[in-house]
């Protein structure tokens, strides 16, 4: 599929519907038979059909959206919070070094092809993660020097230094748990042990998902949930009116959403999702090395006005790399407020003003709408903006993001905890920072408070410097027919949930 | 006769080994590595020089092209890049959707523009006539796209007669079948049928000028009774080519309404296969449909020669 940041980026759209698990437990049953919900179905809407249904091979955002969680799980989940909680794993213990992780596992959890889970899977599926994965992703794995089983339920990872970020991608796809005897047909076959089975893929339309009856925990309450994809917002939307589906996962075009306000049959669902909508400087260019010309940038843009003007009002403003679901978040809305004086001196001063730089925008809806508005702003405080679409994924990413030629671009930065990622020399954003670099490697060795003191103080220090200006976080948006329950405000992880989902 | 057969059979097979060339060579000459595409932009020059292999994309251009031209005579379509399933069964289920698009859209279309287009022929200079030649006008500049949007609108939204999109197998539901399938293929055949309406009414008024209707006329049959035994036979020899030069746009026109409708046929797969960069599939994709443009044309030809007998002497 396309690359791992793209399909990502693009799919935005996609991302906006990866759902955070809520606290709403409707239709949780652990009786064997019948659930609460009996045979009852139900349909939602989405925007990204996966290629394939193997994510250690094809990468994109729209696998994990459907599979994690609901076919595969993983030892560790995060709950709505943002906190790492047990889901295979009952419970774990990291040693003092921090480099050895023990985990205890269920002893009741089963595959779909009716093999038990043990701490042989586990480590089969650590392990595999290094050998036969190929996307990017598996790179989180690296720090993993032995995974063992010490006893059918207990499992033992040792690390070759200690990292925080490990256990939290545990949470992410490469943390799926895999049967041993189930891997011989991921793209087409998903084994996991999960709440849901794969059912049937009727490929350009839906993806049909039932409950596993024999699952070990709380069984959901739909008997079976389908997921149909539509590449057009139109279209998504008339299916909801039609009564063809029961929930818009993920809603396209915010301004369209007073259709579904305005009538009492509907309820939208608005949260947050890790979407950075990122204005990105290149770094790498002598004019914005300096750190005036990068505040300057900052501080003539409204960004009240701007998300007004482009997003319907709709997202949150964040000051930073960090949604308000991580630990670690602050809000710093405040570090370079909107202030057109003080951005006209500082772009004078850095001898920015009257240059003319080039906007290198992505053909994707947000990044359109609001380079118009970066534009005008950045003309009033005595810049020259020239706006150049690229065509997303393939023209984009080769030019703004693998050969970093452009000054400015604007893309949604979904993966969770990215802030490192995305700010690094070796990124299109070329933000060489040692100060940056010490604190993320601080954050990851040390303990909890020392990991969030820590990015917290990297979090400040990208806003200070102003390595890229912030636009806003993206929305989670979703409609759906007022009886349906469950459905999470936010959107933070990699899954969309449909086992916690009711009538 | 024979001969002429021979000769347009020999033209069919050079379009096609002509066209197979030059879809190969596009898709060769786009943009977009599929190994990189499939590994994500942080993959290592190694993994991706690996996929490349098992691609077969760093063989000679010309071994890929006879590589991919025999399987296709063998009716293997290859596996694709993304997905990694024979993408030959995919095309065929597709196939198989946006036929029964095309078929239905084409029969609303004949059903619309053979009466219509001769009736304003017959009634050029009357009232009625002038005013169904307006209301073709009209029809001929909404794009079937259009169409699709505003009987949705209507019909699914509105008045919550008829589901707004999806797309059942006519062996699995068959009343679901034709209540889905009712709205894109009015959309579909609507707008072709006001096109072809303009050129019925063309090949009806060049055939009420001929003689042989004056003939007809003169022996005391009425008007349409002359056309109906002697003209429409005749006048369907300009409309046949034309319509295998619409079936051509129909397919397009499929294309785009499968999206309104969110129909799984060969437009979706094509317009998926081009946002994954799934070349091969794209590559097949476009192929299948010039063989059947062109297989159109070419049944076309031979119907031409069956309709007028002139034409079999000619050659």
């Amino acid at each position: 599929m396309k690359p791992s940041f793209s399909t990502r980026a693009v799919a935005f759209l996609a991302s906006a519907a990866l759902l955070a698990v809520t606290a709403c437990s409707a239709g949780s049953s652990t009786s064997s038979g019948s659930s609460p919900g009996g045979d009852q179905n139900l349909s939602i809407g989405l925007v990204a059909e996966p290629a394939s249904l193997d994510f250690t091979t094809t990468d994109g955002a729209a696998i994990p959206q459907v599979l994690l969680g609901n076919v595969y799980e993983t030892l560790v989940k995060q709950d709505d919070s943002g906190k790492i909680v047990p889901a295979l794993a009952k419970s774990w213990t990291v040693s003092p070094d921090r480099k050895t992780y023990t985990f205890d596992l269920v002893d009741n959890a089963k595959f779909t092809n009716d093999k038990q889970f043990t701490a042989n899977d586990a480590v089969f599926s650590i392990n595999r993660v290094k050998t036969a994965w190929t996307t990017s992703l598996k790179a989180a794995m690296d720090v993993v020097s032995q995974a063992k089983a010490l006893s059918p339920t207990q499992l033992q990872v040792t690390l070759t230094k200690p990292s925080n970020d490990w256990l939290f991608r545990m949470t992410t796809r490469i943390g799926a748990m895999f049967s041993e005897s189930g891997v011989s047909a991921l793209a087409t076959a998903p084994v996991g042990s999960g709440p849901f089975k794969f059912s049937k893929w009727n490929r350009g339309d839906s993806i049909v998902m039932d409950r596993n009856d024999s699952y070990w925990g709380s069984k959901p309450y739909f008997q079976q949930i389908t997921l149909k994809y539509f590449k057009d917002a139109t279209a998504l939307n008339n299916a909801l009116l039609t009564g063809t589906i029961n929930v818009i996962g993920t809603v396209q075009a915010p301004e369209a959403l007073s259709q579904f306000t305005s009538n009492d049959k509907y309820q939208v669902i608005e949260g947050t999702t890790n979407g950075e909508v990122l204005l990105s400087f290149n770094n790498s260019l002598p004019l914005f090395k300096d750190v005036r010309t990068r505040q300057g940038i900052r501080m003539a843009i409204d960004h009240k006005a701007l998300l007004d003007t482009c997003w319907a009002g709709r997202g949150k403003l964040i000051g930073s790399m960090v949604p308000p679901t991580d630990p670690w978040y602050e809000d710093l809305t405040g570090v370079a407020p909107y202030d057109l004086a003080k951005a006209k001196s500082l772009l004078q001063a850095s001898g920015a003003a009257g240059k003319t730089l080039r906007l290198r925008l992505p053909t994707l809806p947000y990044a359109t709408s609001c380079g118009q508005v970066v534009k005008s702003q950045l003309e009033q405080a005595g810049l020259k903006v020239a706006i150049d679409q690229l065509e997303f994924p393939a023209a984009w990413l080769t030019t703004v993001f693998k050969n970093a030629d452009y000054d400015m671009s604007i893309i949604a930065h979904v993966e969770p905890r990215d802030l490192g990622a995305v700010f690094n020399a070796k990124y299109y954003t070329r933000y060489d920072d040692p100060t940056l670099q010490g604190y993320l490697a601080a954050a990851d060795s040390g303990d909890e408070a020392a990991q969030v003191d820590n990015m917290k103080k990297a979090a400040r220090r990208l806003s200070e410097q102003a390595a890229g200006d912030w636009l806003f976080l993206l929305p989670n948006l979703m409609v759906a027919d007022k009886s349906v329950k469950g459905l999470p405000t936010n959107a933070i992880t990699e899954n969309f949930d449909l086992s916690k989902l009711a009538r | 006769m024979i001969l002429r057969l021979i000769e347009r059979t020999g033209v069919f097979l050079v379009s096609l080994a002509v066209s197979s060339v030059l879809v190969f060579a596009f898709m060769a000459v786009l943009p977009g590595d599929p190994a990189r595409v499939a590994l994500g932009v942080n993959a290592s020059d190694e993994a991706v020089t690996e996929l490349r292999r098992q691609f077969g994309l760093d063989r000679p251009l010309p071994t890929q092209y006879f590589d991919w031209l025999g399987g296709l005579l063998h009716g293997d379509l290859g596996t694709s890049y993304v997905s990694k399933v024979a993408i030959g069964p995919q095309v065929f289920d597709r196939l198989q959707v946006t036929l029964w698009l095309v078929v239905a859209g084409m029969i609303i279309a004949l059903a619309v523009a053979a009466p219509a287009g001769t009736v304003m022929a017959a009634r050029h200079r009357k009232i009625s006539g002038l005013a169904l030649s307006a209301f073709s006008q009209v029809g001929v500049a909404v794009p079937a796209f259009l169409a699709g949007i505003l009987l949705i609108v209507v019909f699914a939204v509105r008045l919550g007669w008829l589901p707004a999109n999806g797309w059942t197998p006519p062996a699995q539901d068959p009343a679901m079948f034709l209540k889905q399938l009712i709205l894109p293929a009015l959309s579909l055949g609507l707008v072709q049928g006001a096109v072809l309406t303009r050129y019925v009414r063309s090949a009806v008024l060049e055939v009420l000028r001929e003689d042989y209707l004056r003939t007809a006329r003169a022996k005391g049959l009425r008007p349409f009774q002359a056309l109906w035994r002697h003209g429409l036979r005749n006048a369907a020899v300009p409309v046949v080519t034309v319509l295998g030069l619409q079936l051509a746009t129909l397919l397009i026109g499929a294309v785009v309404v499968e999206r309104v409708f969110v129909i799984p046929g060969l437009g979706s797969l094509l317009l998926d296969g081009v946002s994954n960069r799934d070349l091969l599939l794209v590559q097949d994709v476009v192929m299948v449909l010039v063989i059947a443009v062109l297989l159109v044309n070419f049944i076309v030809d031979l119907l031409y020669v069956a309709l007028d007998p002139r034409l079999r002497t000619a050659s």
